[in-house]
């Protein structure tokens, strides 16, 4: 037999635990805790090994702080040297790389896997896979399957660099086709280019007008990582005897450790400010539309 | 191209033997239906009974496997969507995201090169006629179901299409919201005066905005009429049984009339003219009384199994002595008298019924 009604239970928890406001705190501390935790694990482990090669290229065998190697690379910068031609082909190079193989992938990717989505379904899987392939196989088995195609290539159209960026498009479809993938995931093709259509737009309307715009955190997420993949490429160029920004980092600080890694931090930066670039614009074409709003 | 709303207008549109297959499933079957100029049809049926498919058929996001679309005279069958001319609004919400109401309605218009403020102002006139003239400037995450349907609407009739295309444009919305839009629906649709198709499978939409009800099955039309013919004159069982509810009657048959719970009823033309069949009454063609005559039976002697209050109306259930279950329609006030096993006598009206073998 109980002593206890239904209508005291309550009222003896509420004297027991804190106030919901209180655990809400509490609850807001611990998760703001747990993120700076998160944070500074994830910046150390990225941070740490580059604080490394800096102070590796600042310092000698007798330890002493030297800035030999930096005001190489700051004459590189000016100089009318071979090496500093080298350097400047080799970004040229790189970039130019980076915008056609950004436009190689997204008229491959877009238009077909919208047009898998909205008429052969079937196919996804065949095509996922199609487009994975590449990260299944390593970079120098690519190349021995490459090399018969680059003679070819080179024949054909010329041994320049720039043709490079068909294979970097291979190299790049399965990280790009991921994120697309996601982006296309999240809204309703079909129904949105049926409507389009209905309304009068044509295919490729449909695709630069509705399909486009509405995947663009997914297109400038796939922009993103080809950019990286691509100006940080180096065994393609290499083994296929082409000149890259890579490569020519390679080439200048063969003979000296401490200008390889300082030329290799230069890289990292230049790849940070042109994905910083790459973000702005996305964020000011959203500012723009916010503001038509 | 103006920009003034049509008032008047709408097309003749003719399917004409459609056939559409997808494997083994034939989801058209010969379907032919002509809709006069400014007429609306709707199509209701079950799932899978074709609706929709003709409907994409006649928009020409499906292509059939044989049969022709006519619209105005003209053989469009082979013409592509984007160049059909009608206007549709989709179940499922087709706003595009990155442009606010009055972008998604003036989209049509840009295409066909209206400049911009012409543009913008018969954007602004179409969603003031889907009372959303407030909203021109809001995205579709920022706007209700309703309101995406009526943008969506606007869209649809801002391109002034011959045709405007309705596939169950209600379905994703609550009971309320549903009410309201479907009554906009036909107003606005009488006010353009466009021939419209709407597909729905929700048979109290279908018969309130119709001017004609079609209903399908296996990709064929069974009946087509006005939406009191379609009630109250069903041609087959399917037709009588889909629209509303009915109770199948054993009654005795005899050229054309039945004896049903000891009435005779008219039969509707169609039933079999002799021998015992089933008759297919409405719960509201169904009388039900509280006297027991004493010491007699009566065929419609029955006990109340359930009561249930509908507003201004109720259903009573009862259980015939054979075994058959029975639904009434009554006023609210007999319903609220009457009690679950209670003993009653039923019987039916005199009103034209059909009968099946």
């Amino acid at each position: 037999m109980t002593t206890v009604s239904d209508s005291s239970v309550p009222v003896v928890a509420s004297s027991v635990g804190p106030p919901p406001r209180k655990l809400r705190a509490a609850r807001r501390r611990r998760t703001t805790v747990f993120r700076w935790i998160t944070v500074v694990i994830v910046g150390g482990f990225f941070l740490i090994p580059l604080y490394s090669l800096f102070e590796s290229s600042t310092k000698n065998l007798g330890g002493r702080r030297v800035w030999d190697a930096w005001q190489a690379v700051g004459s590189l910068a000016t100089a009318d040297d071979p090496n500093s031609k080298l350097l400047w082909v080799g970004l040229r190079n790189s970039l130019f790389l980076v915008a056609l193989t950004l436009i190689i992938m997204l008229v491959l990717l877009v238009p077909t896997m919208t047009w898998i989505r909205l008429r052969v379904p079937w196919m996804r899987r065949t095509m996922e896979f199609v487009c994975l392939l590449a990260l299944t196989i390593p970079a120098i088995v690519l190349v021995v399957g490459l090399a018969p195609i680059y003679r070819q290539i080179s024949h054909i159209l010329s041994t320049d660099t720039i043709w490079l960026c068909f294979a970097y498009a291979v190299l790049v479809l399965p990280f790009a086709y991921r994120s697309l993938d996601a982006g296309l995931d999240a809204i309703d093709v079909k129904t949105l280019s049926e409507a389009a259509r209905s309304l009068g737009s044509s295919w490729t309307g449909v695709i630069l007008r509705i399909v486009i715009p509405n995947i663009r955190s997914a297109v400038v997420s796939a922009c993103f990582i080809s950019l990286a993949l691509v100006l940080g490429e180096f065994t393609f160029a290499s083994l296929l005897n082409r000149q890259n920004f890579a490569t020519a980092i390679f080439q200048v600080g063969q003979d000296d450790g401490r200008l390889a890694m300082a030329l290799s931090l230069v890289s990292l930066l230049v790849a940070f400010v042109l994905l910083l670039v790459l973000s702005l614009f996305s964020h000011s074409r959203k500012g723009r539309k916010g503001k038509t709003a | 191209m103006t920009t003034e709303r049509p008032s008047t207008g709408g097309v003749e549109v003719s399917l004409q033997d459609l056939r559409r297959s997808y494997g083994d499933i034939q989801a058209l079957n010969g379907m032919s239906l002509t809709l006069s100029p400014g007429e609306l049809v709707v199509l209701l049926g079950p799932s899978g009974c074709g609706k929709t498919t003709a409907l994409r058929v006649l928009a020409g996001l499906e292509d059939a496997d044989s049969g022709r679309v006519v619209v105005a005279g003209k053989d469009i069958s082979s013409i592509p969507t984007s160049k059909r001319d009608m206007g549709m609004v989709f179940q499922a919400y087709s706003l595009f995201p990155h442009m606010t109401a009055r972008e998604n309605v003036a989209f049509g218009l840009r295409l066909r090169g209206v400049d911009g403020a012409k543009r913008r102002k018969a954007a602004g006139e179409y969603l003031d006629l889907v009372g959303l003239g407030a909203q021109v400037d809001r995205y579709a995450h920022q706007m209700s179901g309703g309101q995406q349907q009526r943008v969506a609407l606007a869209r649809a009739l801002a391109i002034q299409p011959k045709v405007l295309l309705l596939d169950e444009p209600l379905s994703a919305l609550d009971a309320k919201v549903r009410v309201q839009l479907r009554d906009e629906i036909r107003r606005i649709q009488l006010d353009v005066g466009i021939t419209t198709l709407f597909v729905t499978h929700d048979q109290e939409e279908a018969l309130a905005v119709a001017d004609r009800v079609g209903v399908m099955r296996a990709g064929q039309i069974e009946q087509i009429d006005t939406p009191e013919v379609i009630y109250s004159h069903p041609t087959n069982a399917f037709v009588a049984e889909f629209i509303g509810l009915t109770n199948r009657l054993s009654g005795q048959i005899s050229g054309a009339t039945a004896v049903v719970l000891g009435t005779e009823v008219p039969l509707l033309p169609g039933s079999p003219t002799s021998g015992t069949g089933s008759v297919l009454v409405r719960p509201e063609q169904v009388r039900v009384s509280e006297e027991i005559p004493v010491g007699q039976t009566h065929p419609g002697d029955a006990t109340v199994v359930t009561t249930s209050f509908l507003g201004a109306h109720g259903r009573v259930s009862a259980r015939l002595a054979d075994g058959t279950l029975v639904v009434a329609q009554l006023p609210s006030a007999q319903v609220e008298r009457l009690s679950v096993g209670q003993q009653v006598v039923l019987t039916v009206e005199s009103i034209p019924a059909l009968a099946v073998a």
